[in-house]
Order: structure tokens, then sequence, then C-alpha cells
């Protein structure tokens, strides 16, 4: 059984639908990321799940049991805020054991919970500290730390590293995945990082416009995506999308005056019909021609080296495609030059509708 | 010329600083030399008296009240203004429509100067003129309010008045502070388990801390200086009973030609301030580095 279930929610704001018919169902130990570019419901829908919210229309259940009409201090819940929200005037001890001193535990059991989970989030040596003298990373720490000693059944954080810095963030993204996979708790996570959906989550829940747009395991989500949106928005550099027409025969895709086969795991529209090849800059190489790739003349634009690779971007009939070579390969700027690219993953999206055509 | 370019900004504060230097330092020293004299109606620097003006003062009864009342007064000015700027300021924090004018309207007596305050209030707490009277009018023939006329009651009249002024504008420093505080906090507390009245207690009062350090400096030093409101309000009676630490000071120097132990008041008026200010310039430079 699911152990949290999202079932038709929906959100208004006033005359305005934040939210639109919202279905998510997650089993116990899972880690979902809700990830999509700001203003596409992701936080609204985490603030309903904790309470902070009301919400509009639909049900959400944990274990079966409606939650969606308790108090947040009801639900079991546990938050991490994107500014950690610890309180300025209480020591990180006094923060920690706050959720505890509510609950009613007693002296004794809220300094050994904390001291607990103090030992395993190494702040230990902070707990007499105030906030206020802490570095990001630590209240970073302290704020996972006063979320934890209530050890509720669902985590939920709420853009939890958006405020550290690159170095910081990537090590505090290894953190939380370790602590996870140590505790087993379910993790509900907003983000609009898509590297921080990719390399945490159990699940995806890809939104844009109040609308789940896919939902699905990383791998799915990366190597099927179900329309444009979730194509362009997993993935760095974005994955091209290359304007195409279906050939008469249906065997190939048109691209000005290059004939790219049908890539094998699409359904083939009608001839003639517009459509919009999915190609991602990693499927393109320098090299000999190897099975199932197909070989591009293209005319190099701009080459950008990043260390271990090259964002080289070319021009195809006109459109402009970005790809990834390994550093040092043979492309010069401004000169003719022939790509092979892979197309055994290769997914094909309706032109109007922006929907992928899988077979 | 070019030297005189070099000094043209040290030149433009010199009047200025000429006239700070005079009129505000050299005056206070000239009050500490003063205090030390037998000076009467007039300066007098040909006698020397040591300290023995403060002595006087400090045995002095109208002095002994002035402290006592000080003491009340201060402690309930400061208090009462805490209080009610306090719980106006959590109530008008209830995102409520007509804030905007209640704002105004719990802010405007400050606009008011203390003689007007103390003037009106003189009225309304008078048994001949204000509440008192007006209850009996409506039939209330038992009503009494006449704390005004009663020696030992009387400085809670001042009391009301001051804190009636005051308390918009300590209302306006919390509401400010209560602003903000970051919201993520309150859903914090919520999601904790707080109930609204324990997050108030343990995390937006405590959050409010350098508010209230503004709004004690800022009414403690008010208190120290409040002379109009008394002086429009009681003359300071019935008899001495609600002399302040000002009032004395003015009644020595002006009134009783007594100008040694008018400045000899002063100074420790000076010191009650500094008392004050002080740690306050100090935990606020240090908070700047």
């Amino acid at each position: 059984m699911a152990q949290l279930t999202i079932d038709n929610v929906s959100k208004v704001f006033g005359s305005t639908s934040v939210l639109q018919d919202i279905s998510i169902e997650i089993d116990a130990g899972e880690f979902l990321v809700l990830v999509g570019p700001s203003g596409c419901g992701k936080s609204t829908l985490l603030n309903m799940v904790a309470g902070l919210l009301t919400i509009s229309g639909g049900q959400i259940r944990f274990d079966g049991d409606r939650i969606d009409n308790l108090e947040p201090k009801d639900r079991n819940i546990a938050m991490v805020f994107q500014s950690y929200a610890l309180y300025p005037a209480m020591s990180v001890e006094k923060n920690m054991a706050f959720p505890l001193r509510m609950a009613g535990f007693s002296k004794e059991d809220q300094t050994q919970k904390v001291q607990e989970v103090a030992d395993l989030l190494q702040i230990s040596h902070l707990l007499k500290r105030k906030p206020a003298a802490l570095s990001g990373g630590q209240r970073q720490r302290v704020a996972m730390g006063r979320a934890l000693v209530r050890d509720p059944k669902l985590f939920l954080f709420d853009e939890p590293l958006s405020n550290l810095d690159a170095k910081l963030r990537v090590d505090m993204r290894t953190e939380i995945k370790r602590l996870h996979q140590r505790l087993g708790t379910t993790i509900l996570y907003v983000t609009h990082d898509q590297v921080e959906a990719m390399t945490m989550a159990t699940r995806i829940a890809v939104m844009e416009g109040g609308i789940v747009q896919q939902f699905g395991t990383p791998a799915e989500i990366y190597d099927h995506p179900a329309n444009t949106f979730v194509a362009t928005f997993m993935g760095s550099p974005a994955m091209n999308l290359i304007d195409a027409v279906v050939s008469p025969d249906q065997q190939h895709l048109q691209i000005g005056a290059v004939n790219v086969p049908m890539p094998p795991g699409v359904k083939a529209p009608a001839a003639g019909t517009k459509v919009k090849l999915g190609l991602r800059p990693e499927w393109f190489g320098v090299g000999d021609k190897a099975e199932g790739t197909f070989d591009m003349p293209v005319r190099v634009d701009l080459i950008e080296p990043t260390g271990p690779d090259m964002y080289v971007s070319v021009k195809l009939d006109g459109q402009s495609v970005m790809t990834r070579l390994p550093a040092g390969s043979d492309v010069t700027q401004n000169s003719d030059c022939t790509l092979r690219v892979a197309l055994d993953k290769a997914p094909i999206f309706d032109a109007e509708t922006g929907l992928a055509l899988y077979a | 010329m070019r030297l005189l370019r070099n000094y043209v900004p040290q030149l433009t504060l010199l009047p200025s600083l000429i006239l700070v230097a005079i009129t505000v330092y050299g005056f206070i020293a000239l009050t500490m030399v003063l205090s030390l004299t037998r000076s009467k109606m007039l300066p007098r620097f040909d006698r020397w008296e040591g300290f023995s003006n403060y002595l006087k003062v400090w045995n002095h009864p109208r002095w002994e009240v002035a402290l006592e009342n000080f003491a009340i007064f201060g402690i309930l000015y400061i208090g009462g203004t805490l209080l009610i700027g306090l719980v106006l300021a959590i109530f008008l924090d209830q995102r409520i429509r007509i804030e905007g004018s209640l704002r105004t309207i719990y802010l405007y007596p400050m606009a008011l100067s203390f003689i007007v305050t103390g003037v009106a209030w003189q009225w309304i707490m008078s048994p001949d003129l204000g509440l008192e009277r007006a209850f009996h009018i409506w039939g209330w023939e038992s009503f009494r309010f006449d704390w005004i006329k009663q020696s030992d009651l009387a400085i809670y009249c001042v009391v009301i008045a001051g804190v009636w002024q005051a308390s918009g504008f300590v209302m306006a420093l919390f509401l400010a502070a209560l602003r903000g505080v970051n919201q993520e906090i309150l859903s914090a507390a919520r999601m904790d388990g707080a109930s609204g009245p324990s997050i108030y207690w343990h995390i937006i009062i405590p959050a409010l801390r350098p508010a209230f350090l503004t709004a004690i400096v800022v009414q403690g030093h008010l208190a120290i200086k409040s002379y109009d409101l008394v002086v429009a309000l009681t003359r300071g009676g019935p008899g001495f009973s609600t002399e302040l630490p000002s009032t004395f000071m003015y009644e020595f120097t002006f009134s009783r030609n007594e100008m040694a132990l008018g400045a000899s008041s002063a100074v420790m008026m000076l010191v009650l301030v500094m008392v004050l200010i002080v740690p306050y310039l100090y935990s606020e430079l240090r908070n700047e580095r």
C-alpha cells in the first residue's frame, strides 16, 4: 500500500488556479523530488502536505488515513525550510529540543534525543551556540536535526540547499542521500535544480504550470520524457529539439536536406507530420561510425571547454544544436565536420502538442 | 589656495563643532562647576562649597519624593508603554482590514506635545470637570475618580497620561519588528507543535529583543526628561507630591534662587541618563562591528 497518497489535489487562490488535479503515490522509504521552475506550484504542494496551506480539493492520505484536515503538528511530519527557519533567540540545543518540549517530553528525554541526533549529524560541538554564530552549512544541519529529533514518518524539504555555495551544496546533497539510506524515512523534497532531483530521488515529479508533467523514476524521466517540457527541463545542457518532417516512407525524418533514420523506439506518425526530434548533447560523438549511429553533417559554431568535456554548439540546417564532446575532440570553430549521433534512445515529439510519440 | 581646499571639510564642520562644544559640552561643564559653588540667584564663583550641595540635595525631602516618583513613574511608564504597545502591535499584526487607520489613531498622541496631553488629561481627570463630573451627570452619583487631588495617587495620573501618549510609538516600534520576523520561522513553529500563544511566547517575543532594547532606552530617557507633562498636569502638586527630578531642578534653579542646588540635581540627572544610555550605545556599537 502506498504510504503517501496525493489524490486529485487542487489549490485555488481567489480566482487563480495554482494546482490542478495532482495525483502522486509513493511507498514508505521513497525519496520523492518535486522539481520544476519557480512558480510551478511545487512549494504550494509541499506546504499543503505539511498542513501550512489548506487544500481546495482532493485528499491527502498517509498510510491510508486522511491527513489533509489535520493540524500540521498532528500529521507526524517534519519540515526543513529554505531559510532553515531556526529560532534566533534559542541556542542550537533549545532549537532542536523545541518540538520535543512542545510535545511534552521530559527534560532527560529531550537532552538524550538531542544528543543522539547531534551525534548523528556531527553538530554536538555546536549545541550551545546561537544560530547567528553558525555558518550556512551548520545551520542546515541544525535545521535537519530539529526535524530528525521528532522521529517523524515523513520529511519535507523545501529547497534546503539553495542558500549554500556550490561546493557545500554538492556535499550536503550527498549527505542527505546518505542519511535517507541510513534512516529509511520517506522524504518529499522540493527543488528547482534538476541535478538534485536526478541524484537524490527514487521518484521524480516534474511540475510546470500547476500540473504534474511526468511522474516516474529518474531513469524513466531522463530516458523517456513524456513531453518537450520534461525533455528540456531535465538534463544539462538541455536536450535539443530539432524541427523535422516525417518522410513519405515514414522511415526517415527530414531535417532540411538531411535525412535521419526514424529512431527505433518511436511510433512513426503519418508522412508529412511536423515533429521535433529530441537529441541529448551527450549522444553526439566524433570518430568512426558505430552500430545504431548516424553521421550528421554540421557546422561548428562555438566551442566552450569545461574541463572533462567541451560544449560545442553546431548548426544543423540552420538550427542550433548543443553537443557535448570529450575534451580534445578534433573540431575547429567555423568549419564543417561530421558528428555521429546515437539515435537508439532518441524520442520524437508532436510539434503541435509537444507530447512524446513512443511506440 | 590648495591648502585651503584640502581643509574644506574640516572648515565646513568647524562652526557647528564650536557651537556644540560651547552650548552642549561647555554648559554641561559649567553646570558641574556651578554645583560646586555657593551660587544663589546668579552664578558666583568666589566661594567653593565642594560636594556639600550634593549632600543637601540628597537630604532634601523633596528630592526624596522626586526620586521615589521617578522610580514609580519610570517603571510604570516604561512597563506600561511596553505592554500596551506590544499588545496593540500583536493585534494589529493579525492582518486586519483597517490596520492603516488604526495605526494612525494609535500613533497620533505622539504628535501632540506633552503640554497639550497634560492639559487635556488634567481636564479629564479633574473631579470638577472631567470623568467624575460626567458620571455624576449621567446619574452615577457615587462614582469617584479624584486621584489627581490625592497626594499619594496623583503620580499615577501622570503615569496614565504618559502611557496614553507614548504607547502608540512603542506599538509602531514593535509592529515594525513583528513584520521583520521570518514567516518561515512561524511555519516551523506550527509544524513543531506550538500553538498561537506559545508561538508568541517562545518564538516571536524573544525575537523582538532588539526592539525591546530600543523601546526601553527611548522611553527611559523620556521618563528622566519628562518635565512638561508634570507641569501641565499637576504643577508638581498637590503640594510637591508629583515632583520629579526635572521639576525639582527647575524649581530650585529658577524659582527659589538655589542655583547651586539645582545644578547639582541636574548633574545627578545626567548621571541617571548616562546609566541608561551608555549600555545601549555600547551594545549598539559592538553589534555594528
